[in-house]
């Protein structure tokens, strides 16, 4: 039986357009999703669950809004869901080490993470919360199996490694080759009616802070060619102007 | 001004290249770093004493260093780190082992840098659709991308000291299972080859295989590829759900440009695309485009890159 916590982060659709507006993105109009790393996150902890028994939490931060990933997490099955309230915008540090103390409140035994969220890309929660909370961590994890702790495939140098990985432990997910389950008509109305349990823990101060976003620089125009015979003027720039061959 | 640390980055036992960059880009934040070289064997430092622009150089000697285990690297190099803002590369290994040793200190962590403006540093957010510039008032982990800052020169004699450090490792490898090609991971590799559903079929992409081993590139491919042909790994997919990729080069054969795709590679240095529809968007972000089919451009590319690299 195991206590076990999926991490769930609700991002801009991934297909969205970002747009600017003043110095910061304007999301106003952008559609909601749970990031899809956290697909595989939420899917290989149901399996846990399957494997080994125990419940599933979903743990989200955010306002109120935020409670749409949690319902649709419980809709693929999760037990619980919890999200630790805060409107503002907040510093790794501070995101870091509120999630570590929910964590520790909940008991958790291992929480598993897609390998980054699509809004940031940055990948550091998962071994940021481990790091605080003392624990194992392995990130970008293809394959877990649920044995003697756990055994994790991720990417090493030259190929994969297979690794032993005791519990307690932090598993960040990439997609491997998971299917991920997705909602039934029950899970949905479960859904519906579930209650999203709110903490709220003291968030630190931060010391890192956003100033500005902006679009990415225009890149000027390339140069342009028909038909492939092309391909060797081509090469020959890779060489001589670009060098990058 | 605090101190900079840069940790060296490690990559078939000696320090990469990228290493260089990290000096450069430490510099951009306002002094000459310490370089730290996670090691098993400290000769491998020496390479590093020669970055100009370093103050010193300290080869961490530990058997911690053989394999990588986040827990066990991260309290490694914490024994040996002065406090300061420590620069790393922002490679998947590197980007986990900066986000556990900001963590011990208790630091946040920036990932993702492409530029500094002294304590402000810019990085892509939402897969490179827009970039975010952030402020910092005290020390940090920052992460910097490959292939942005300019390589410090060689040519400069740095001391170099050697620490023994001890790492706590939490995790144990049981094997390494090697990829059955030669062939590097678009995540290391310098230069990519992508084929997308334009290719027709997967048997097709031998082709983009053949040039890779040419010009030692790596072999990729657009989500459309990787979900309609199984024999297409996910690996392999480059863009917002598969790897985000910042190569010199990068080649996208018979892929439309879609805004998944182009959120997982548009940083390339340089981008040539190739692609019978004239009005596929990827051309809007190549250096170099070649309107036609993959059939006519890719044996000409072949062989043009055989003479050159002969």
């Amino acid at each position: 039986m195991s206590n076990i916590v999926v991490l769930v982060k609700q991002v801009p659709d991934t297909n969205a357009k970002i747009v600017v507006s003043g110095d910061r993105v304007d999301l106003s109009a952008v559609k909601k999703v749970m990031s899809p790393y956290d697909e595989f996150a939420v899917e290989t902890a149901l399996k846990h669950r399957e494997a080994n028994g125990g419940e599933v939490t979903a743990l989200t931060l955010g306002g109120a809004g935020a409670d749409k990933v949690l319902k649709d997490a419980k809709a693929i099955g999760v037990d619980h869901i919890v999200r630790i309230d805060t409107e503002d915008e907040h510093d790794s540090n501070a995101l870091q080490s509120a999630l570590a103390t929910v964590l520790t409140e909940i008991g958790a035994e291992v929480v598993y993470c897609g390998k980054s969220a699509a809004d940031t890309g940055a990948g550091s929660t998962g071994p940021g919360i481990a790091e605080r909370l003392g624990w194992a961590s392995v990130s970008n994890v293809i394959s877990v199996a649920f044995e003697s702790g756990l055994t994790v495939i991720a990417p090493s140098e030259g190929g994969n490694a297979r690794i032993s990985v005791p519990l307690p432990a932090v598993i960040s997910c990439d997609k491997g080759d998971m299917k991920v389950r997705k909602p039934n008509v029950k899970g949905i109305m479960q859904a519906k009616k579930a209650k999203v349990e709110v903490k709220t823990v003291a968030m630190q101060g931060s010391t890192v802070s956003v100033v500005a976003h902006s679009m990415p620089p225009a890149k000027p125009a390339g140069k342009s060619y028909e038909g492939g015979a092309a391909a060797a003027e081509v090469a020959r720039l890779l060489r001589d102007e670009a060098n990058v061959i | 001004m605090t101190e900079t640390i840069v940790i060296a980055e490690i990559a078939k036992g000696t320090i990469h290249a990228t290493t260089s960059e990290l000096v450069t880009a430490a510099a951009a934040m306002g002094s000459a770093p310490i370089v730290i070289v996670p090691c098993t064997d400290a000769s491998i430092a020496d390479a590093a004493a020669s970055i100009q622009g370093a103050s010193k150089v300290i080869a961490a000697k530990s058997d911690a260093f053989a394999h990588y285990d986040a827990a066990g690297w991260a309290s490694a190099l914490d024994a040996v780190a002065p406090a300061g803002t420590i620069l790393m590369a922002a490679t998947p290994q590197s980007k986990d082992l900066a986000a556990r040793l900001a963590a011990r200190r208790n630091l946040s962590v920036v990932q993702d840098v492409v530029a500094i403006n002294g304590n402000q540093l810019t990085s892509p957010v939402y897969s490179g659709k827009a970039m975010q510039t952030v402020a910092l008032s005290g020390p940090a982990v920052v992460s910097i991308r490959a292939n942005v800052f300019d390589a410090a020169p060689s040519g400069g004699a740095s001391e170099v000291a050697v620490v023994d450090t001890t790492g706590n490792m939490a995790t144990a490898v049981q094997e390494f299972m090697a990829r059955a090609s030669q062939r590097l991971d678009v995540a290391e590799a310098n230069i990519i080859i992508s084929g997308g559903r334009g290719m027709g079929s997967p048997d097709n992409f031998v082709h983009l295989e053949a040039i890779a081993d040419t010009i030692g590139a790596a072999v990729g491919a657009s989500r459309a590829a990787v979900d309609t042909w199984e024999s297409i790994p996910h690996s392999m997919q480059v863009g917002q759900t598969g790897k985000t990729v910042n190569p010199n080069l990068y080649i996208a054969v018979g892929i439309s440009g879609a805004i998944q795709h182009l959120a997982g590679m548009r940083s390339s240095k340089y981008i040539v695309a190739i692609n019978k529809d004239a009005d596929a968007p990827i051309f809007q972000h190549a250096d170099y485009g070649i309107v036609g089919t993959w059939e006519d451009a890719l044996p000409v590319l072949q062989s043009t890159l055989s003479s050159m690299m002969a």
